[in-house]
């Protein structure tokens, strides 16, 4: 770490940035707290209360759940004989590629009062009707179905690195095979247990397509429901505040967890591969416990897909309309990727190399977007385009700046771990041997960070092609994108045209999270 | 300032730049409609009127009651052109902030005048009856209430959908507080609530979920059983239930539109109005859609109860203004 000032420009650069980041959403914030006694009011009130407790209540729920979906598969896909192991870890990692509200919408279709499900049970048992899905239980199943692998690949990657000699010890001192799991490994992955379930838990309070599927009155619903049918937009506005509060205490819990969870952590794993536990006669409930949740996270989904895309090939698609949408998609999630590793790169060299308030203020204005609903981030700018800079709306550059506010973080962090990895040293040697500062970047450290942005692009880009809400309100007149095609027809219409251009969003999602998947597995 | 610097500080400016420059927004020529009226409906005859006339169209879809509220935080910078609202209602909300221009004598004078603005800011285009909407194979005629009003009994629980972020919903509450007062309407609501109220995304997600068999009534405009029933046959399984004796459940309603007052388009969006009301556009709402036409010459579907044999409620749809009234007691009921 070099303990120089950082130089004035990459400050301004990455100051703009961060700055950027934030000026919407303290537009917001400077709009709606510009009447307090009207935030107040709607705010403390007993609707905004049981939103809370609604919100809060889910995405609890939602983390518990994920949590105890990932611990057994973790320990199953890494540490034991399960037959054909490194398939269900790629198939685990999957359900990450299918957007909240497809997969919530083929769950209605699959197991809904009338769904297929139903229909197949109709014949021989005559049951007409099956329970309502919708509602909590509905939004419950169908975000912990799409959001364990938030979970379980960080435990995933911390169980590979483990140091086994710890547990063989406590094994060899006469432990349980339980005991030595619960007092050995359990708290070494309590800190990834933490950041998986930080990540589940915000994603579960900024998801709209899942709890507008499921009729569930979330914030993000309330909040765009408020949105579109108000002449008063500032009670929509007060709510995000509301909801950004939320998020940020718990980021905040988040962090304080860490500084203490940071005793338990051990040294670095040996190179020593640790000897699969032999399952035995446990062998078939662990893989029907796999195949039970793979089926349902994605075999049905997809297979739902697959299904109705068949049938509906056969009938008429507008190839032209999805192909059109294809490429709208295309163009606003590769403009927000390029952008926001563009943008990324000072924040990532600053943060990475640079130590003090300023850096770290930097940083945490660009990592804004971390804590931040997309629904808020396009409520913000809806007000600061319409109030403040009104050449901006309804552009295409307002979805991409949206996108980029939202997932900038994203192409920091692959970027600064790109950064960290490069030995600031080898630019110096370049720099003592006659090179330009600038120069000496270009051939020596640019390379070199190549990987990183790449994997940075390719992350931005998996969110952004999928991204709902923020697309939904920002879009310019005529640019229908696939996630706003395949949303208008889970409310009218998803078998005759839905299918296509959802499974092609599914598509275009999985080879950057293949990329990922191949990435993170070569680098173990 | 070493030069790498400076590049770093250009690129995020230059992204910016970049990302603004590739804005495919309308050309500046094009006639811009906000449309509350489905593209599944209206789509075609938008087409119709672009081929007809060479203007080019961009439409923006939504909610009618969401594009108003668009319309008046946009003010004078809106990018719209005409307002093809679902409802009266939605209309009505932007004549009174003035953000409709008046139309033409010559255009208002082709509708009677129960279907246009009193002020003559919007012209209806096509006419509707809000109906119950049921289940063929659950429920018979007989079984379902003479009045909306009793949808909150304990019979109907959990079994009656309804669409609160429709215009045509909003305007029938519209409607109701102007028949029966604020406290009653407050009431029924709060009851349809408390009586488990399906909520629904629109009037086609409510009729499909009838035929599905997932809900077994609901609230919705007569057309789009109607069409439904004349594209599937007489086997469809949704029927038509017209609440009787000036039931607030049986409001005919328009749909209209209207030219805004900032309107960079005003001549292209006045052959657009006038597009609409000719008699082939009336026949299209007729025909395609099983809608009333508003034109008179021009005959309803024959399969249609006739429009003067409905036993509509006594309300003008001039009353139908205050949809932030409404949506305001809808909010704070928490139906919205």
């Amino acid at each position: 770490m070099t303990r120089r000032a950082a130089p004035p420009a990459l400050l301004a650069a990455a100051g703009i940035v961060a700055a950027g980041a934030v000026l919407p959403v303290a537009y917001l914030a400077w709009v709606v707290l510009g009447d307090l006694p009207q935030w107040w009011e709607t705010v403390w009130s007993a609707r905004a209360l049981e939103l809370l407790l609604r919100s809060v209540g889910l995405a609890v729920a939602v983390t518990a759940a994920t949590v105890a979906i990932s611990l057994p598969i973790s320990w199953l896909t890494v540490r034991t004989d399960l037959p054909g192991r490194g398939v269900w870890s790629v198939l685990c990692a999957l359900p990450l590629v299918i957007p909240s509200y497809i997969g919530a919408y083929l769950l209605v279709s699959a197991l809904g009062p009338r769904g297929e499900l139903q229909g197949v049970l109709e014949g021989p048992l005559g049951i007409d009707r099956l329970p309502s899905l919708y509602g909590f239980w509905g939004a419950w199943l169908a975000l912990t179905l799409f959001c364990f692998p938030y979970v379980l690949l960080p435990l995933q990657a911390v169980l590979r690195r483990m140091d086994p000699s710890l547990e063989e010890a406590a094994r060899g001192m006469g432990c349980s095979g339980w005991a030595a799991y619960r007092g050995v490994v359990l708290p070494q992955l309590l800190p990834a247990v933490g950041a998986g379930a930080l990540l589940v838990s915000l994603y579960v309070l900024s998801d709209f397509g899942a709890v507008s599927i499921m009729r569930f009155d979330s914030f993000t619903r309330v909040i765009y429901t408020q949105y579109r049918s108000s002449f008063d937009r500032v009670g929509a506005a007060s709510l995000a505040t509301l909801l950004v509060l939320v998020t940020l205490v718990i980021l905040w819990l988040e962090a304080r967890s860490r500084r203490s969870g940071a005793l338990h952590r051990s040294a670095p794993g040996t190179a020593r591969p640790p000897r699969p536990i032999a399952l035995g006669r446990w062998r078939w409930p662990a893989l029907a416990f796999c195949a039970g949740v793979v089926g349902l996270a994605l075999a049905l989904p997809v297979g739902m897909l697959a299904l109705w895309t068949t049938r509906s090939i056969s009938g008429t698609v507008e190839w032209g309309a999805v192909f059109t949408a294809a490429g709208h998609s295309l163009l606003a999630a590769g403009l927000a990727a390029g952008v926001a590793v563009l943008c990324a790169l000072p924040v990532a060299l600053l943060a990475a190399r640079y130590r003090g308030r300023w850096p770290r203020l930097i940083e945490g204005g660009a990592y804004l977007g971390h804590a931040l609903p997309g629904i808020v981030v396009a409520l913000a700018l809806v007000f600061f385009a319409t109030r403040a800079v009104v050449g901006l709306y309804q552009t295409l550059a307002m979805l991409v700046v949206a996108l980029v506010i939202l997932f900038l973080p994203q192409a920091i962090g692959a970027v600064r771990t790109a950064v960290l990895q490069v030995d600031p040293r080898l630019e110096e040697a370049a720099r003592s041997l006659g090179r330009s500062p600038t120069r000496a970047f270009v051939s020596v450290t640019a390379p070199l960070l190549r990987g990183g942005v790449a994997a940075g692009a390719a992350l931005v880009f998996l969110t952004a092609v999928k991204e709902l809400p923020a697309t939904l309100i920002l879009a310019p007149i005529g640019f229908d994108t696939l996630a706003i095609d395949v949303w208008r027809t889970t409310s009218v219409g998803f078998y005759e045209r839905g299918a296509v251009p959802s499974l092609l969003l599914l598509a275009v999602s999985a080879v950057p999270m293949a990329i990922l998947v191949l990435r993170e597995r070569s680098d173990a | 300032m070493p030069r790498i610097l400076l590049l770093l500080l250009a690129v995020p400016l230059l992204a910016f730049a970049v990302a603004a420059c590739g804005d495919d927004g309308p050309s500046e020529d094009a006639l811009v409609v906000y449309s509350g009226r489905n593209e599944d409906l209206v789509g075609p005859l938008i087409e119709r009127f672009e081929q007809e006339t060479g203007i080019e169209t961009e439409v923006k879809y939504a909610d009618s009651p969401e594009l108003a509220a668009t319309i008046i935080e946009e003010g004078d910078a809106s990018p719209a052109d005409a307002f093809f609202s679902q409802d009266a209602g939605a209309l009505g909300a932007l004549q009174s902030e003035s953000l409709l221009g008046k139309l033409p004598a010559a255009t208002l004078d082709k509708v009677p005048e129960a279907f246009r603005s009193a002020k003559g800011d919007w012209v209806g285009t096509s006419a509707r009856a809000r109906v119950i909407a049921y289940d063929k194979r659950e429920l018979q005629p007989d079984d379902l209430p003479a009045s909306v009003l009793d949808l909150t009994d304990e019979e109907w629980k959990g079994r009656i959908a309804w669409a609160p972020t429709n215009a045509s919903f909003q305007s029938f509450v519209t409607a109701m507080r102007a028949e029966l007062g604020e406290e009653q309407t407050k009431a029924w609501l709060e009851g349809m609530l408390a009586n488990d109220v399906q909520p629904y995304e629109n009037n086609i997600a409510i009729r499909d979920a009838i035929a599905k068999g997932e809900i077994d009534a609901g609230l919705l405009n007569h057309y789009y059983v109607a069409e439904a029933i004349a594209e599937e046959g007489k086997d469809y399984p949704v029927g038509i239930y017209e609440p009787g004796d000036g039931d607030i459940g049986a409001l005919v309603n328009v749909a209209g539109v209207g030219i805004l007052a900032s309107a960079n388009q005003q001549e292209k969006a006045q052959r657009f109005v006038d597009f609409l009301l000719t008699d082939a556009s009336q026949e299209y709402f007729a025909d395609e859609l099983k809608e009333y036409p508003v034109v008179p010459g021009v005959e309803a579907d024959p399969s249609l109860q006739p429009l003067d044999e409905i036993e509509q409620p006594d309300i003008d749809l001039n009353q139908l203004d205050d949809l932030q009234g409404t949506v305001e007691l809808l909010q704070q009921t928490g139906v919205l």
